[in-house]
């Protein structure tokens, strides 16, 4: 670890004027930070520490969440359980509790991927750590990579499960910097590889996340979280859908599914949502189209083929649950 | 006779759960430096040069050393050491992970980033050797647990004369011990006295190899490990950290602490290499084996053979005319394997067990009377009466407390819900590794009574089991006792390895407190023992002994044993599977503590669901390297995924074995679990699966094998 500066930030005045300078970067919770500097993926001079802004309320209002960037993962989740299940499963079924008591959802939002090739504990190929040194992912070992969306020079995964869950329910990041406030969809924070995969989201250097907005509606009771993974705890999602649905007597009149550990960003089911639209819920034939329409475009790497099996299979069974919670629609 | 008291807690525990407990790591030395090492970035090659000089620049570090400027170390062998190769000296890399230097500064954060900063250069850099890309041979002696082959009677005879034949192959794959504490080594010297604190299960085999090295009588160097974080059998032997930290302290001229990274313990201290084996089993009509064949090959390093035993527990588990067992190597790059909780059978009964299962398929027949049927009345292969063999007991108990009985045969017949249920059942068995130990035991006019042993507490709760022997023997109440232990200054015992500690370093207590006993009792007078030494106007009287256990048991086949059946609920959607319940009976000799005995095969069982479920370390073949070297991309269970689990025992004293009764316990429980999960999965879905762990992957396919193994008329 190479050592760097330490300061605390007093308002966000401060801390914005620290992050104009490219060599400092922020740190929250700190359970990704410290990773990062410990494995040399991250080397900054300087750490500014924002866990003293005012950026951590839980608000629960009739329009929608206000989510701060600094709430915690453990009190976030027991206040959003009732309305917005699918955002309290998918709280809950990550980390550990110690981690969800530290880790911040601002910092949920910019994990990295957990690509063992990104994550080594010396410089391996790897674009994302250094580009131009090329992706030994890609011809290596692809069991836990990407099935949409990658490229030749990346094929990592992004692994938050918040952040599914939160581009399910068409949640937006509120992000400022010196240019001022803007607001993006989370659906379009996060960038796909292309032919550079070291800049992963829209945030720029010199801008903080602030807070996350989720609109209510008749959807947000009527959902479901479904990790799909080995072990029953504890570990990153192989794959993971975020299912939020309004229905009218069982038949479906607004769906959302976006798929997590699937690609670089939570990867909308655009296709589905609309095929579903009209379908019963007990009419398992059609879902299990309306489910495949989105899946011509999966471009399955040489080990993950059954992903592109699992995640339709997964996908049925989060509608199905989904479906089974609040009867009855707007 | 010793008799068991129901479970004394261990005297430890409080010490432990507070962080009173020293490890190696947390010994305070005066002056200490830290080292870090540089591992080897390339899997097969040469150092071309070595860039220091950053490093030496960097703040706080205080030298860098090199192959050019270690001292040469002189080698004992293996074992006690873990490989043959010794660190940093000379310019060939053997594989990726091997140390190429190593930095000392005057903080830990310090010596690590000096370690960042030192640039390696290769050449000659190869592809590296894969496992399957090169040729099977026969390992020369060394690093084997048994004989690599045998044969008895004429297999080819006995499958052509069975009806019902099963062949397949297995493979389980490379796998790391990953102990919560990392190995870690303190080292000083005084003048030509080294000390050394060290994470290790053999405390003298640490002291025979470093007085190797330096060419030291053995009396100058002393190990201390009272306290061990885990081992599972990568601190059993000796490795190059160890050798690296004492000779830096002895160039350096101040005691030098060296604690591995948890990347570092992926290539530092050997690993399970990965195994594939084939079995063919051969019955006639009514199930009796005519034929069993166990094949097995695994890679080693390409500068040591070991050699896995898988095929052990093959040689004595069934009655069959013919056996023959063998196990072959293939040198490939990577570091030398070593034992891991549960070696050689915990291997090999994943491959037979399963057999034996697919064979009850074929034979329509109940798993548990097929392994009746194949009881076997003496050792099959050596013709020797077992020392007990209590096998159709545990079969018979644990299946009426699992309740086996109401099984349906037939695969995909149970379901609840969206979940598909299946039972499964295999016999299990260890070898029984019996070492030479000594203790002493000494009782004060205070009232106290003090058992010294050099043997390092594992976590299994040895000083509990020789505080019991101690109290029981000389009738004294269990806490006036206090054992003292972990340091090679007391007497010497064995490793912490094999499940050997409570027969070897037990009997040698019981030995010792007898023969206190006896010259107590020759005192004069009467009343309790202390009273008695303060009559005779002594304050403390003693007692050493030691026991060798070629004492006993000479042609005899000793092993312990055990049944372990298992429910899954397999999602067959998803491919998921979990394991809600476990009932699991075994007889290994004379249970001393009830209560550490069980928790040694509920984390035995764990284990063993972690072996069938989720561990699997890939060695990358590009890179040559193993891919992930953290707890992230290495699974090992949590509790979330260990259902209820069942333990009991059979009371089966074996005096043979000891005069304690006792026998190994400790690795058993791991054994036998992955076959009957496998086992289960295949009884919920209809899909055999051959290749651990049992993954996602291989049970998503819709489409079940049916049960058709060949059958001949």
């Amino acid at each position: 670890m190479k050592a760097f500066a330490y300061a605390k930030a007093p308002d966000l005045a401060a801390a914005l004027a620290a992050i104009e300078d490219p060599g400092t970067s922020v740190i929250a919770g700190g359970t990704e930070m410290v990773n990062w500097l410990k494995e040399g993926i991250a080397t900054p001079e300087r750490l500014v520490d924002i866990n003293g802004l005012p950026l951590d309320g839980i608000d629960a209002r009739p329009e929608g969440l206000r989510l701060g960037a600094l709430a915690r993962m453990s009190d976030a989740a027991p206040v959003v359980a009732a309305e917005y299940p699918v955002l309290a499963e998918s709280l809950l079924c990550a980390a550990s509790p110690q981690l969800r008591n530290m880790a911040s959802l601002g910092g949920n939002l910019l994990q990295r991927t957990r690509c063992p090739y990104f994550r080594a504990e010396v410089l391996l190929p790897c674009n994302k750590r250094a580009p131009g040194s090329g992706c030994a992912a890609r011809h290596g070992e692809t069991r836990t990579q990407a099935i949409f969306g990658w490229s030749d020079a990346c094929v990592a995964t992004h692994p938050s499960d918040f952040a599914v869950a939160l581009a399910a329910l068409d949640a937006t990041v509120i992000i400022v910097g010196p240019r001022g406030e803007r607001t993006v969809p989370v659906t379009g924070f996060y960038r796909l590889p292309g032919d550079d995969p070291t800049v992963e989201t829209v945030l720029a250097p010199d801008e903080l996340v602030t807070a996350i907005d989720v609109p209510a509606g008749p959807h947000t009771r009527a959902s479901h979280y479904l990790k799909v993974r080995e072990r029953a705890s504890y570990e990153f999602a192989m794959v993971a859908v975020a299912a939020a649905l309004a229905h009218d007597g069982g038949v479906v009149t607004d769906a959302r599914l976006a798929l997590g550990g699937v690609a670089a960003r939570p990867w909308r089911l655009d296709r589905t949502e609309a095929a579903l639209r009209g379908v019963s819920l007990d009419d398992t034939e059609a879902l299990r189209a309306a489910v495949a329409a989105s899946f011509a475009e999966a471009r399955p790497l040489a080990g993950n083929a059954f992903k592109v099996k699992l995640a339709q299979r997964a996908t049925l069974r989060a509608l199905t649950t989904a479906g089974s919670r609040g009867m009855v629609a707007s | 006779m010793i008799a068991a008291i129901g479970g004394l807690r261990r005297p430890d525990g409080a010490a432990k759960l507070t962080g009173a407990a020293d490890y190696a790591a947390d010994t305070p030395v005066d002056g200490v430096t830290h080292a870090a090492l540089v591992p080897a970035t390339v899997a097969t090659g040469r150092i071309a040069h070595i860039d220091t000089a950053a490093a030496v620049r960097a703040p706080g570090v205080l030298a860098v050393l090199t192959h050019t400027d270690m001292p040469r170390l002189k080698t004992i062998g293996s074992p006690p050491l873990g490989q043959s190769v010794l660190p940093l000296q000379d310019d060939t890399v053997r594989y990726e992970g091997q140390p190429v230097a190593m930095v000392l500064a005057e903080t830990f954060e310090q010596a690590r980033r000096g370690a960042e900063l030192v640039r390696a250069t290769y050449a000659d850099v190869a592809v590296p050797r894969a496992f399957g890309d090169g040729e099977s041979v026969t390992p020369r002696p060394g690093l084997i647990s048994g004989n690599p082959a045998g044969r008895v009677g004429d297999v080819e005879a006995g499958l052509a004369a069975a009806t019902t034949v099963v062949t397949a192959t297995y493979t389980t794959p490379n796998r790391h011990h990953s102990p919560m504490e990392p190995s870690a080594t303190v080292a000083s010297w005084h003048g030509d006295q080294l000390t050394v604190h060290e994470s290790t299960q053999w405390v003298f085999g640490t002291q025979m190899a470093l007085a190797a090295a330096f060419d030291l009588p053995a009396d100058h160097v002393r190990v201390v490990c009272p306290f061990i974080g885990g081992g599972f059998g990568c601190k059993g032997f000796v490795w190059p950290h160890t050798l690296l930290a004492a000779a830096a302290a002895r160039v350096t001229g101040r005691p030098v602490k060296l604690v591995l990274t948890r990347a570092q313990m992926f290539t530092s201290c050997g690993h399970q290499p990965a195994t594939t084996q084939t079995l063919t089993l051969g019955t006639d009509d009514d199930g009796r084996l005519t034929a069993v064949r166990h094949h097995s090959v695994n890679p080693t390093s390409t500068f040591d053979d070991y050699a896995e035993n898988a095929t052990g527990g093959t040689r004595w588990m069934y009655a069959s005319p013919a056996i023959d067992v063998a196990v072959l190597v293939e040198h490939t790059s990577r570091q030398t394997p070593t034992p891991m909780r549960a070696p050689a059978e915990g291997l090999g009964m994943f491959a037979l067990e399963s057999a034996m299962d697919e064979l009850a398929y074929a034979l329509r027949m109940d798993p548990v009377e097929l392994r009746l049927r194949n009881e076997p009345a003496v050792d099959p292969m050596t013709g020797q009466p077992f020392s007990s063999r209590p096998l159709p007991d545990c079969l018979r108990a644990a299946a009426q407390r699992f309740g086996w009985s109401g099984r349906p045969a037939e695969p995909r017949s149970m379901r609840d819900g969206d979940e598909l249920v299946g039972w499964g059942m295999a016999s299990v068995t260890m070898d029984t590794f019996r070492l030479p130990s000594s203790a002493r035991v000494r009782l004060q006019a205070d009232g106290r009574t003090i058992v010294e042993a050099g043997t390092q507490e594992i976590g299994t709760g040895l000083p509990g089991v020789l505080t019991t022997i101690a109290a029981q023997t000389l009738g004294v109440d269990p806490g006036s006792v206090e054992v003292h232990h972990g340091d090679t200054d007391l007497p010497e015992t064995s490793g912490t390895f094999g499940s050997s500690a409570t027969m070897g370093v037990g009997s040698a207590v019981a030995a010792a407190a007898t023969e206190l006993r006896d010259k107590l009792d020759a005192l004069a007078g009467t009343g309790a023992y202390p009273r008695r030494l303060a009559d005779a106007g002594l304050d403390s009287l003693d007692a050493e002994a030691r026991w060798d256990p070629a004492e006993r048991g000479e042609g005899r086949s000793i092993h312990t044993y055990g049944a372990i059946f298992v429910e899954v609920r397999v999602d067959p959607d998803l491919g998921l599977v979990r394991m809600p319940r476990c009932t699991a009976t075994y007889a290994a000799g004379r249970i001393i503590n009830p209560l550490t005995a069980r928790s040694q095969m509920i984390g035995g069982i764990a284990w063993g669901y972690g072996q069938a479920m989720l561990e699997e370390s890939i060695l990358e073949p590009q890179l040559g390297r193993f891919l992930s070297k953290n707890m992230a991309g290495y699974l090992v269970p949590v509790c979330a995924d260990i259902g209820d689990i069942d333990v009991s025992f059979i009371e089966d004293p074996d005096t043979d074995a000891s005069p304690l009764g006792a026998k190994g316990i400790g690795e058993l429980g791991a054994v036998g679990v992955s076959a009957a999960i496998a086992n289960a999965v295949f009884h919920a879905t209809g899909i055999r699966v051959r290749d651990l762990p049992i993954s996602i992957e291989r049970l998503l396919n819709p489409v079940w094998d049916a049960p058709t193994p060949t059958t001949r008329p």
